[in-house]
């Protein structure tokens, strides 16, 4: 029936899902071949997603593995490659258990929730050149939006279960998410800013020079940033198995625990993906036309490889230093960047509005430093103010102050 | 608007992964600031004290091995030496030495956990536990190669040690103590100078030591608060008495200096046993006692050595029978948790977790 799908239409920049519609489209009729080409690309969306967490368990725990003088797993398959298959099968053999006075629904709820909006960031980030599963005009926001879903999702999980460890979980996780939302919103402001686009694709496209060079700010904001709403150390402190065991997601079991774990990854890996896109200029290096997905693939990584080696290296913050660490820290640190790229972008812009590549260059000159100069600055005002609330527990415990307690020294 | 908010008391334990055992704590929370503790324990009690009263004094020794069960050897060496009092007998030179080189070797692996799990509390991803057990292993070596044992090793007894070392130990300790310093350096520039753990654990919890002294609290713990007092230095046993070595002392008696006491004591321990492989000669390493020994009737004492958590000592009072009449454990994981409540009110949960793990108890030996 030769459907075509017209330049007008939302969905016409993105290759894949054109090349399948008009294919389909040659035997079925055209709103059907729309509904068909959908479902193919969600397929190939949610396996993917799938696929790469699970090899990212598996890199994860040998990478981990080797940093703790361990081997890892390597049984199941070729060097254990096939040990996330062994993992996922236990799991759907495990019984599904239902604490007894859970919230049904919203239990139910909670685990699809978690991995839904992981899935869906990763439609818009172009693996390669046109590959992007939906190349939308407003990818930016459309990330950021989804990414602050994960909060809802982990709030739903922990008050659902009934446990009050859960509930703990659940209150740090939210009071991080909402706190480290906002330092990274300002930070990827900067990137759009001098990118001049919202569109993720156009942010590849404009790095001529890698933002890493250009917004070393925005790129630490964003990583501390990301790393705590992935609760991965030093931020993990909404699961903190030393403290709370397991935190907001202590009562799933089976495949609901399979899901939270899939999401858990799979959001380490859109981030990963979104930090390459951002800040590592993306697909692009040589022959990128033709390999750009390798340069891709090679870039998320090297940002996985850094993701866990800190994992591995440092221990957890407590809460409130980690909300000091956000709204005394990162917040300004992203509002001088923002300041400062603003400035820029005013000054250097040519009449069209586009930065050359030479501008680039002159705004990292001016970028890195003041970067190096504020962590090091901040830093040093920071840590003289997290230190623990001394003074405030024997007014809270009622104990006696330590001189009263007697004087056998 | 006020929110209403309302206080919450959460049973931590008794199978929480950070109790290090099977430890309960009630805990009445404000949000994330503790209110309320009241410790409960007893989930691992055995009745050590009691079963001692009908095995004779050599099987005894078996018992001590579960107490404190990461330092098995220091608990055998202070019961030995409890029963060589009552009999009024002393080991010979070579059992010392043996039993003193054990010891601290069992202090660094003691020690080496205390601080592996103390960073694990903090929330670091097992590596630097599994740095503290890469070195535990190969002491553990050390131990299979003397007893045939690893953790309940009962080589300490009555009279002196089991058998004396076999000729390829000392090859392997001097091995083990070239290699030790490096990897010790390792696990020390992982964690102490780690900006992280730092901030959590400077100035947490401190314990005045006007409070430890009155609660009675010993080993680090006391020694973090400021005060020089280890047994080995007050009451020398074995052979403390032939080596050098010095007692850290901390200022502060927080969080850090707990843990860092600990990491100075282990380069003590490595001191004390080079200091002992250079002095030991060779001898009889155990005295020829009856299998079934029969202290006086009415014999009683009061044997105490610095384990690694601090005084542990055997009170022991016989009726002339082949078993004690009575055995009283003092273990310094118990009396140390008396301060619980005093270091853990008014901090916060992620600090409940640490200082447990900075007090660094066994439940072992808490319960008996």
């Amino acid at each position: 029936m030769n459907c075509v799908l017209g330049p007008d239409n939302i969905l016409h920049d993105t290759l894949l899902y054109r090349v399948i519609y008009e294919w389909v489209g040659q035997a079925l009729p055209c709103g059907l071949a729309y509904a068909v080409a959908g479902l193919v690309i969600m397929f190939i969306l949610v396996n993917l997603v799938l696929l790469g967490a699970a090899m990212l368990s598996w890199a994860e725990r040998r990478i981990i593995g080797r940093m703790q003088n361990r081997i890892g797993p390597n049984r199941w398959g070729p060097f254990g490659l096939f040990q996330p298959i062994a993992d996922v099968v236990k799991l759907l053999l495990k019984e599904d258990l239902t604490p007894a006075n859970a919230d049904k629904l919203a239990y139910f709820m909670a685990p699809v929730l978690m991995l839904m909006p992981v899935l869906l960031v990763l439609a818009v980030v172009p693996f390669a050149k046109d590959t992007a599963l939906a190349n939308l005009n407003v990818g930016v926001l459309y990330v950021l939006a989804l990414g602050s879903l994960t909060t809802v999702a982990i709030f739903v999980a922990g008050w659902a279960s009934n446990n009050r460890f859960a509930m703990f979980g659940a209150a740090r996780g939210v009071a991080v998410l909402i706190s480290y939302e906002i330092p990274v919103v300002l930070s990827l402001l900067g990137v759009v800013l001098v990118a001049g686009s919202m569109s993720l694709a156009d942010v590849v496209a404009a790095q001529t020079v890698p933002f890493l060079l250009v917004q070393p700010a925005a790129l630490f904001v964003f990583l501390a940033g990301t790393s705590a709403e992935l609760n991965r150390t030093p931020f993990d402190v909404a699961e903190a198995e030393s403290e709370l065991i397991a935190g907001f997601h202590i009562e799933f079991s089976g495949i609901k625990f399979a899901v939270i774990q899939a999401a858990e990854f799979g959001a380490t890996l859109a981030a990963a993906a979104l930090v390459v896109t951002f800040f590592l200029s993306g697909w692009s290096g040589p022959a990128s036309s033709y390999i750009g997905w390798f340069w891709f693939l090679l870039k998320l990584m090297a940002v996985i490889f850094l993701f866990t080696w800190v994992r591995a290296t440092l221990p957890r913050l407590r809460i409130d230093q980690l909300m000091a660490l956000a709204w005394k820290f990162l917040l300004p640190l992203s509002m001088i960047n923002l300041l400062a790229t603003t400035l820029e972008v005013y000054f250097f812009r040519n009449s069209e509005g586009a930065l050359s590549t030479a501008d680039l260059w002159i705004m990292t000159g001016i970028n890195l430093p003041l970067t190096v100069v504020c962590i090091v600055l901040f830093s040093n005002l920071v840590k003289d103010r997290v230190g623990p609330a001394a003074g405030r527990r024997q007014a809270a415990a009622g104990i006696p102050a330590a001189t009263e307690t007697g004087g056998a020294a | 608007m006020p929110i209403r908010t309302e206080p919450m008391t959460v049973n931590v334990g008794p199978h929480h992964p950070s109790t290090h055992g099977v430890f309960r704590l009630r805990v009445t929370f404000d949000g994330e600031e503790i209110l309320e503790v009241e410790p409960v324990f007893g989930y691992l009690h055995r009745g050590t004290e009691k079963l001692a009263e009908s095995r004779n004094y050599t099987h005894i020794v078996t018992l001590t091995d579960r107490l404190d069960y990461v330092s098995s050897m220091i608990n055998n060496q202070a019961y030995c030496l409890g029963v060589e009092r009552l009999l009024g007998v002393e080991a010979p030179l070579r059992g010392q030495y043996l039993r003193t080189i054990a010891s601290e070797l069992q202090r660094i692996a003691s020690h080496l956990i205390g601080i592996g799990f103390f960073v694990q509390d903090l929330g670091a991803l097992v590596t630097p536990l599994m740095y503290c057990f890469r070195t535990r292993e190969r002491i553990l070596d050390l131990f299979e190669m003397l007893c045939g044992a690893r953790v309940t090793v009962s080589y300490a007894r009555p009279g002196g040690v089991f058998y004396d070392a076999p000729d390829d130990f000392w090859p392997a300790l001097d091995d083990f103590m070239k290699t030790f310093r490096a990897e010790f350096g390792e696990i020390e520039q992982l964690v102490l100078e780690n900006e992280i753990v730092r901030a959590r654990t400077r100035g947490v919890s401190p314990l005045p030591l006007d409070l430890a002294i009155n609660c009675s609290v010993s080993g680090p713990v006391l020694r973090a608060s400021g005060l020089e007092w280890d047994w080995r230095k007050m009451e020398p046993y074995d052979v403390y008495d032939r080596v050098e070595f010095d007692v850290p002392v901390g200022s502060n008696g927080d969080n850090y200096d707990r843990f860092w006491v600990r990491f100075q004591e282990i380069r003590q321990s490595a001191r004390i046993i080079e200091q002992c492989v250079e002095q030991i000669e060779p001898g009889p390493v155990r005295l020829e006692l009856p299998l079934l020994v029969r202290p006086e009737p009415g014999a009683e004492t009061y044997a105490r050595v610095e384990a690694s958590k601090g005084e542990l000592a055997f009170y022991m009072v016989s009726d002339g029978g082949i078993s004690p009449y009575r055995m009283k454990i003092r273990s310094p994981s118990l009396i140390n948790l008396t301060v619980t409540e005093h270091l853990l009110v008014g901090w916060k949960l992620a600090d409940m977790i640490v200082t447990l793990g900075s007090v660094d108890i066994n439940m072992g030996e808490v319960d008996r």
